[in-house]
């Protein structure tokens, strides 16, 4: 549980999708000017990597690794080649689905989300979560843990974001750093912040 | 808009990183060296152009309710076939890059490329389109590795330039530059000295503040 728990913690704060692998970033910065807007998105990015990472898992290890089909009595293909094809077709089936799912069944939150789910499907932080998966040779409980610690810090982050642009509307910025610039100079800022928890070694 | 237009628009007058907000995921961490950045940019150029060509040639027979399901199967097998290339015949770098060959798929250049220009065009002038927009790409890429390979270890595609300290040289590395917030610094630089050069890039103030105002009543 204790090593659940730090893997979680540390997939949140010290490798902080957005501020210390910079994936996600154009959803990151287009989508960061009020707190409603980056709060559904974040909520919707969180439940997208939970079930995405563990599917893409199972997939990986039982259908593309090295020797994985042996159960299918193919015990020397490879398929690992297939996996950017196979992982990026399992996000957006997994996106249309949930969509479908909560159009019929939780309205509710389908058109407080509506907008952002399609625009979740070209996400680097969720294709990047699986790919870092695979990387790291995460097992099936590991990845569960590592896509809702890595949805959440990336949700953080852009929640904290929008608080800061929603400050930031009513200071006088030079001209030419006005809107994009002065938010990529806040995200440095941000990011200089995250990486004091670098130290920390859990 | 003429041949030379569709390739030269995108590096400057409408830059893909600096004015349309696309493809700054994998901007930013593979620049800490020129060399991984140039092997990223030349990969991020084919993909984008071959990608608008294929797209574009078969756009007619494309149902357009499943358009984006096609362009992204044909952008992720030209992704596999660079990241193939890649593990073979440069494998040190393909290392240093890791996951970020399989992130353009989820490049937002290539998409929105193949779906605002390469649906509409002919097949070169996507291709051209592509060329365009991935050299837009490159621009602030290497840009942003040349200072931070330059200020953050004194070399230049490895090739040691300033001499540093721990060599017997005369140069105190920055470390800043090595970390990654330093690319953000720098693309914001990178972005007010193209604003301050092309005027009409300056985004509108959304709270302007009056011109006769006081000091006091302003804060």
């Amino acid at each position: 549980m204790e090593y659940y728990l730090s893997l979680f913690i540390r997939s949140v704060f010290i490798e902080n999708m957005a501020l210390a692998f910079f994936l996600g970033m154009c959803t990151f910065l287009a989508i960061s000017k009020k707190i409603q807007a980056a709060l559904g998105l974040g909520i919707a990015v969180i439940v997208v990597l939970t079930i995405t990472v563990p599917v893409n898992n199972l997939i990986y290890t039982y259908l593309l690794a090295d020797g994985a089909l042996a159960w299918a009595g193919l015990p020397d293909v490879d398929l690992s080649f297939l996996g950017l094809l196979s992982y990026i077709g399992v996000i957006a089936a997994i996106v249309q689905i949930m969509e479908m799912f909560l159009d019929k069944y939780v309205p509710a939150l389908y058109s407080a989300l509506g907008v952002f789910l399609p625009l979740i499907t070209v996400n680097c932080a969720i294709m990047g979560a699986s790919l870092f998966m695979v990387e790291r040779d995460y097992n099936l409980g590991e990845s569960v843990v590592y896509g809702a610690g890595a949805g959440t810090g990336w949700a953080l982050a852009i929640v904290a974001l929008a608080g800061i642009r929603e400050k930031m509307k009513y200071s006088d910025v030079p001209e030419g750093l006005r809107g994009l610039g002065i938010t990529f100079i806040t995200v440095g800022l941000m990011s200089l912040g995250f990486m004091s928890f670098g130290g920390i070694d859990l | 808009m003429s041949m030379k237009e569709t390739l030269t628009g995108p590096v400057f007058n409408n830059n893909p990183i600096a004015l349309q907000i696309l493809g700054i995921c994998s901007a930013l961490a593979v620049t800490s060296s020129m060399k991984v950045t140039l092997v990223m940019c030349v990969s991020v150029i084919a993909v984008t152009a071959f990608s608008s060509m294929a797209v574009s040639s078969i756009r007619h027979h494309i149902p357009s309710s499943i358009r984006i399901i096609v362009q992204m199967v044909i952008i992720a097998s030209l992704v596999i076939v660079v990241d193939q290339v890649l593990k073979a015949y440069f494998f040190t770098i393909s290392k240093q890059l890791s996951v970020f060959v399989g992130l353009i798929i989820t490049n937002c250049i290539v998409m929105g490329r193949a779906e605002g220009f390469a649906m509409k065009n002919g097949p070169i002038a996507s291709f051209v389109d592509g060329v365009g927009n991935g050299l837009g790409y490159s621009v602030v890429l290497l840009f942003v590795a040349f200072f931070r390979e330059l200020l953050g270890s004194g070399s230049l595609f490895g090739i040691q330039l300033l001499e540093t300290v721990n060599n017997g040289g005369w140069y105190v590395p920055n470390g800043l530059m090595l970390l990654p917030p330093s690319a953000f610094f720098l693309i914001g630089f990178f972005i007010w000295a193209l604003r301050a050069w092309k005027k009409e890039q300056v985004e509108e103030a959304e709270f302007k503040i009056c011109s006769n105002t006081r000091t006091q009543e302003a804060v």
